[in-house]
Formats: C-alpha cells, sequence, structure tokens
C-alpha cells in the first residue's frame, strides 16, 4: 500500500502545487487523481517515484519511507507512462521495452524474450519489434509505453494521462485493455486524468483535486456520483451524473416480459394473443429481427424487412441499468429488448418498468448510505 | 592534353609533397582540428545544457570569435606559435567548436520533455541519460554541425598559404603564381572541392548508419551560425 501523508509541495518559485494532502492507496487496484489542469495531479504522481521530493510529509510504501531507499531502486520498482509514451526514438521497439530489464543486468536474449511477451499481452503485433518508435501510431505507441513500464513486472504502475493524446475510439480500446491487463496482473496502479468519464471508468477508488492540491473527495466511483461531497465535485462531475451513476447499477434484477415476443411462423392467434401495442419478432433461433404492431402483421406472411429496427439489445445480469435505459431510449417503441450472451431474446422491458428499477435502486442506495453512515 | 595532365599533377619540388602528399596534408590541418572542436565542445554544451544561464554568453564569446578573420587570427598566433601548422590548426579548432557548441546543445535540448522523464523514471542516472539517450538523439545535430565545420575548415586551411606555406593543398596558388603556371591554381580549387565534397558525403553516410531511427525526410535542422567564410 502507498500512504501518502500531509504531503505539502512547494516549488522554488513558491508555487504550492500540493497542499497537505493525505491519500492511502490500496494494493491491487486502479487510484485515479483527477481534476482541472495545474491542480497538482502530475506533481503528487511524481513524488511518489521521487522525480518530485517533497517539501513537508512522507509517503510509505508498504510501511516503508521511501526517503530509506535508493532513487534508482525505487524507481525501477516502480512503472512510469505518461502521455505520448516518451519513448525512445533511437531505440527499436523491443528494445524500448527491454529497457528496464537491461538495466537490471538481465541476458539480451532473457530481456527481448520478456519483450516479446509483453509486446502480446499489451496486443502489439510481433512483427513489430524490430520498428522504430516514429513507425507507429500514436495508439500503438501507447502500448508500447505500457509494456515498457511492465517489462520489470514492478508491482506499482504510476500512469500520467497515458490515453489523452489518442483519438476517443482508440482511447477506449487503450482503457478496455488497460483494465484487462490489470484483472490479469493486479498492480497497484496510481492514474491521473483531467478526464473525469475516464475516471469514473477506471478508478476502484477516485481521488477529486482541487486547484492548489486540495483533495476535494476521496471516493469509489459510484459514491462519487451518487454523493458529490461540495459544489465544486458536483460541478467537475459534469451535468449528466445521474445518468451515468446508472453504471454502477445492475440489470439483473429487471422484470422482463416474454409475452409480446412472437416467432416469425406466428399464428393469427399468436398475433391476437398478447394484447400489446407493439410485438417483438424473432427468427428460428430465437434472434430478435424487428418490431412491429399487431394489425400489421398476418400469420405466415410475417416479411422481416418490413419490420421497424430492434435497435441495440443488452444483457441483464451482464449491462448496467444505464445500457439498458439507453437500448429503451433508442428503440423506436420504448421497449429495450433483452437477450442471453447467445443473442437469443430473453424477454422485452419497458422504459417505465426500467424507470422504477432506477427509483428502488437509489432507494436501496440510501437505505445502504443510511445503514453505512 | 596528356602534357596538360602531366603539368597538372607536377607539383613543384618546393612544396615537397606529391600532388597525394599534399591531400594528406591538408585532410590532417582540417580534420585534426575539427576532432579538437567537437572534444571541447561536448564539454562545453553539456554545461550549457545544466546551466542554461550559461548559454547565452558562451553562445556570445563563440560568435565574437567566428567573426575574427582567420588571417587576423594567423598574425597573431604567429607570435606564438611561428609559422607552423599549429598556427593553422588552432583557428580552425576554434571556428568548429564555434559551430559545434550551438548544434550539439541544440541537437541535445530537442530531446522531448517525455523522453527525457521516463528515461528519469526508469531509473537512468544522469550521466546514463546523457550517454544512452540524449547525446544518440543529438546525433543528427551534431553531425549537421560536423559537415559545416569540416567543409569550412577544408576551405579555410589553404588560407594558411599566406604564413610561410602551411596552407597544404593551398601552397599550390602561390606557386602558380611564381611560376606561372596557372593549371596548379585549377589543381589548388578542385582537389579542395573535391575533398570537401567527399568528407561531406562520408558524414551524410556516416548519419544514416548511426540513425536508422531516423524518419526518411529528415527534418531540417537550423544551420549553426551562418556560413561567413567569404569574409575570410
Ligand atoms: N517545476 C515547477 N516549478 C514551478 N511550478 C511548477 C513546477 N511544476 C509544476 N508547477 C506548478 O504547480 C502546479 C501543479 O502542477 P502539476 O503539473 O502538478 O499540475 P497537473 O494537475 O498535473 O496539471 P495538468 O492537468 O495540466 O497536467 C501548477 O500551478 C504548475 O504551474
Ligand atoms: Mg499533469
Amino acid at each position: 500500500m502507498i500512504r501518502i501523508e500531509s504531503v505539502t509541495k512547494r516549488y522554488p518559485d513558491g508555487t504550492v502545487a500540493v497542499d497537505r494532502l493525505s491519500l492511502e492507496i490500496p494494493d491491487r487496484s486502479i487510484t485515479v487523481l483527477v481534476g482541472p489542469s495545474g491542480c497538482g495531479k502530475t506533481t503528487t504522481l511524481r513524488m511518489i517515484n521521487r522525480m518530485v521530493e517533497p517539501s513537508e510529509g512522507t509517503i510509505l510504501l508498504d510501511g516503508q519511507d521511501i526517503q530509506r531507499q535508493p532513487v534508482t531502486t525505487l524507481r525501477r520498482s516502480m512503472g512510469y507512462v505518461i502521455q505520448n509514451a516518451g519513448l525512445f526514438q533511437h531505440r527499436t521497439i523491443v528494445d524500448n521495452i527491454a529497457t528496464v530489464p537491461r538495466m537490471l543486468g538481465w541476458g539480451r536474449q532473457k530481456a527481448r524474450a520478456r519483450a516479446a511477451e509483453l509486446m502480446e499481452r499489451v496486443g502489439l503485433d510481433a512483427a513489430l519489434a524490430k520498428r522504430y518508435p516514429y513507425q507507429l501510431s500514436g495508439g500503438q505507441q501507447q502500448r508500447v509505453g505500457v509494456a515498457r513500464a511492465l517489462a520489470a513486472d514492478p508491482p506499482v504502475l504510476l500512469m500520467d494521462e497515458p490515453f489523452s493524446a489518442v483519438d476517443p475510439v482508440v482511447r477506449k480500446g487503450l482503457q478496455d485493455e488497460l483494465l484487462r491487463i490489470q484483472d490479469e496482473l493486479g498492480k497497484t496502479i496510481v492514474f491521473v486524468t483531467h478526464d473525469i468519464d475516464e475516471a469514473i471508468k477506471l478508478g476502484t477508488m477516485v481521488a477529486v483535486l482541487r486547484t492548489g492540491g486540495h483533495l476535494a473527495q476521496y471516493a469509489p466511483p459510484a459514491e462519487l456520483l451518487a454523493g458529490p461531497a461540495d459544489a465544486f465535485v458536483e460541478d467537475f462531475l459534469g451535468g449528466d451524473r445521474g445518468i451515468r451513476r446508472l453504471s454502477f447499477f445492475p440489470s439483473g434484477a429487471l422484470e422482463l416480459t416474454a409475452g409480446p415476443v412472437i416467432p416469425l411462423d406466428a399464428t393469427a392467434e399468436q398475433i391476437a394473443a398478447p394484447d400489446a401495442p407493439f410485438l417483438l419478432v424473432t427468427d428460428a433461433d430465437g434472434r430478435p429481427l424487428g418490431w412491429s404492431e399487431p394489425g400489421d402483421l398476418a400469420a405466415g406472411d410475417i416479411r422481416p424487412d418490413r419490420l421497424l429496427s430492434h435497435g441495440r439489445p443488452f444483457v441483464p445480469g451482464t449491462d448496467s441499468l444505464r445500457v439498458a435505459l439507453d437500448c429503451a431510449v433508442l428503440s423506436p417503441t420504448g421497449w429495450a429488448v433483452a437477450v442471453d450472451t447467445d443473442g437469443k431474446v430473453t424477454g422485452v422491458v419497458s422504459q417505465q418498468t426500467i424507470g422504477e428499477a432506477i427509483r428502488s435502486a437509489h432507494a436501496a442506495g440510501r437505505a445502504h448510505d443510511e445503514v453505512a453512515g | 592534353m596528356s602534357d596538360y595532365l602531366h603539368d597538372f599533377f607536377d607539383i613543384p619540388s618546393d612544396l615537397q609533397h606529391s600532388w597525394l602528399g599534399l591531400i594528406g596534408l591538408h585532410l590532417r590541418e582540417a580534420l585534426l582540428p575539427v576532432a579538437a572542436g567537437l572534444l571541447l565542445a561536448l564539454p562545453i554544451a553539456q554545461l550549457c545544457v545544466r546551466f542554461r544561464w550559461l548559454y547565452p554568453p558562451v553562445l556570445g564569446v563563440t560568435t565574437v570569435l567566428y567573426a575574427i578573420p582567420s588571417l587576423a587570427f594567423f598574425v597573431v598566433l604567429i607570435d606564438y606559435t611561428g609559422q607552423s601548422e599549429l598556427t593553422v590548426m588552432i583557428p580552425l579548432a576554434v571556428y568548429s567548436l564555434v559551430v559545434l557548441v550551438p548544434a550539439i546543445v541544440d541537437g541535445v535540448r530537442s530531446v522531448s520533455e517525455e523522453t527525457l522523464a521516463a528515461a528519469t523514471a526508469m531509473g537512468f542516472g544522469p550521466v546514463r541519460r546523457y550517454f544512452q539517450v540524449q547525446l544518440p538523439i543529438a546525433v543528427p545535430a551534431i553531425i549537421a554541425g560536423l559537415r559545416v565545420a569540416t567543409v569550412s575548415s577544408v576551405s579555410l586551411v589553404s588560407v594558411g598559404m599566406l604564413i610561410g606555406n602551411q596552407g597544404a593543398l593551398g601552397n599550390l596558388l602561390h606557386d602558380a603564381q611564381i611560376y606561372n603556371r596557372p593549371e596548379l591554381t585549377w589543381n589548388s580549387v578542385i582537389t579542395t572541392a573535391l575533398l570537401a565534397i567527399v568528407l561531406d558525403a562520408l558524414l551524410v553516410l556516416v548519419r544514416v548508419l548511426l540513425t536508422p531511427w531516423m524518419p526518411n525526410r529528415p527534418t531540417r535542422r537550423r544551420p549553426a551560425p551562418a556560413l561567413e567564410d567569404a569574409a575570410r
């Protein structure tokens, strides 16, 4: 565990970048530092590997003052990933990744084998190994940056806005990849970003910093969205935090109905029976084809190309209430289609039912808070 | 024609060298100063990078040195080093130094903040970081400086003719005049130019071999202090 204890950083010009910050960073999880530009995120991160020395206070790593060990040993036990990757432009990709193992005295062969293994882990084609950084896209360079930081298998990973210089699609891919790698490796990651959505997506814990290096709130993302500590945090979270909070509510408990679901070869009775304004037609395998009003359907002659799009389906249990609501909002009928992991329809659910689920989830959250508080 | 060619390569005996011998002499007088300049420039540039405030005064002093015409330099030095090769080579070393210091400083400074931070974060000490990161990345800039220094050094050696025939190929100019043999002038001019071109090409080759990591379209580097050789 990393413990930041009442740390202050005053730069020589008098700027107080961090002001009496205390933070407990749990092991094997992602802790995100988020806040507006200039609030001291980078400074805080760099104090952990002593690229910046605190003016006051101490930082403990597994109970040991980080000042007590040689600075290079400390740094080599912490991977560091930055914006634009900061790759060595004069070294090939494998050599970039093998840098720290080589410095630790590994043989060339072993270091390169390790680099190859890491390239695979971060999703880089082995054919890129002999290339130079200028021959890679920004997203690929960033993957190399992550691989390089992981090379000597350090327990701690420090990441300073690693994904902010790539386009949103690539960024999403890199974020998903990081979560996957974290599932496999379980590092202690301190992640800096100014993007609150990224913080909420990646963080196990999120520390919101305010200009001047004050800690505004330190909480798991769901708690942050549910109860911002003050106006600053609320403002920083943005206008649609209610919607975003739904990401943390599971959709497994939604009450589905299979009534309005009929097969492509439905009989006239099957079409008339449900007494619903819309019917969802499925194919022989039970996959959704589309919506229709019962009056537009003729038994024995249902034409898939005449149906209304069924929109994106959601998977109860896997997807959140936010996804379920999104599906319902996007559906032309206002009903969301639920499928199992094979894509077979398990039922449909109305916006109204989802709304009720949201209200009861909120109520449960409040009850939990009251018990906890 | 063959007579002319014969005369062309018939070097008067007072120069005490064959044509090839003159070339060897010229190379030595031109390249030793560049090498000395480089050896001195590396630590000076490193100091300028380390202590930023040092760079402007160093740049000022070197620019003033660069502005001294070579002939004036020679004349001053004759009092100390006589009419020797050293008298020719010292100013050339100074000119090389003047070209190379800013080239190296700019090159080392061109290493991005992120790359430096990444190196530090990986546990590179300052010395290792300088030799394994900053200097290799500065190679294209250093070689660009070396090209300027080498070519101007090759052309300036000839001026040494004026101080007791220490100008290697330049001495042919003097002999051309006293023996009234214009072909020797041509020999001097053409051979010097060829030497400069060949050395320049060699440096480009070295650059290409040392920097497989450069994009094919090299980014143009700002040339070091403008060539004022015409003034000399
Ligand atoms: N070396 C320095 N000398 C003086 N002041 C500095 C130095 N580095 C940072 N600062 C100041 O300290 C404050 C915090 O800087 P820091 O880089 O930690 O912010 P940040 O939260 O990482 O911002 P950003 O999101 O823009 O990267 C800023 O006001 C900055 O100007
Ligand atoms: Mg920053």
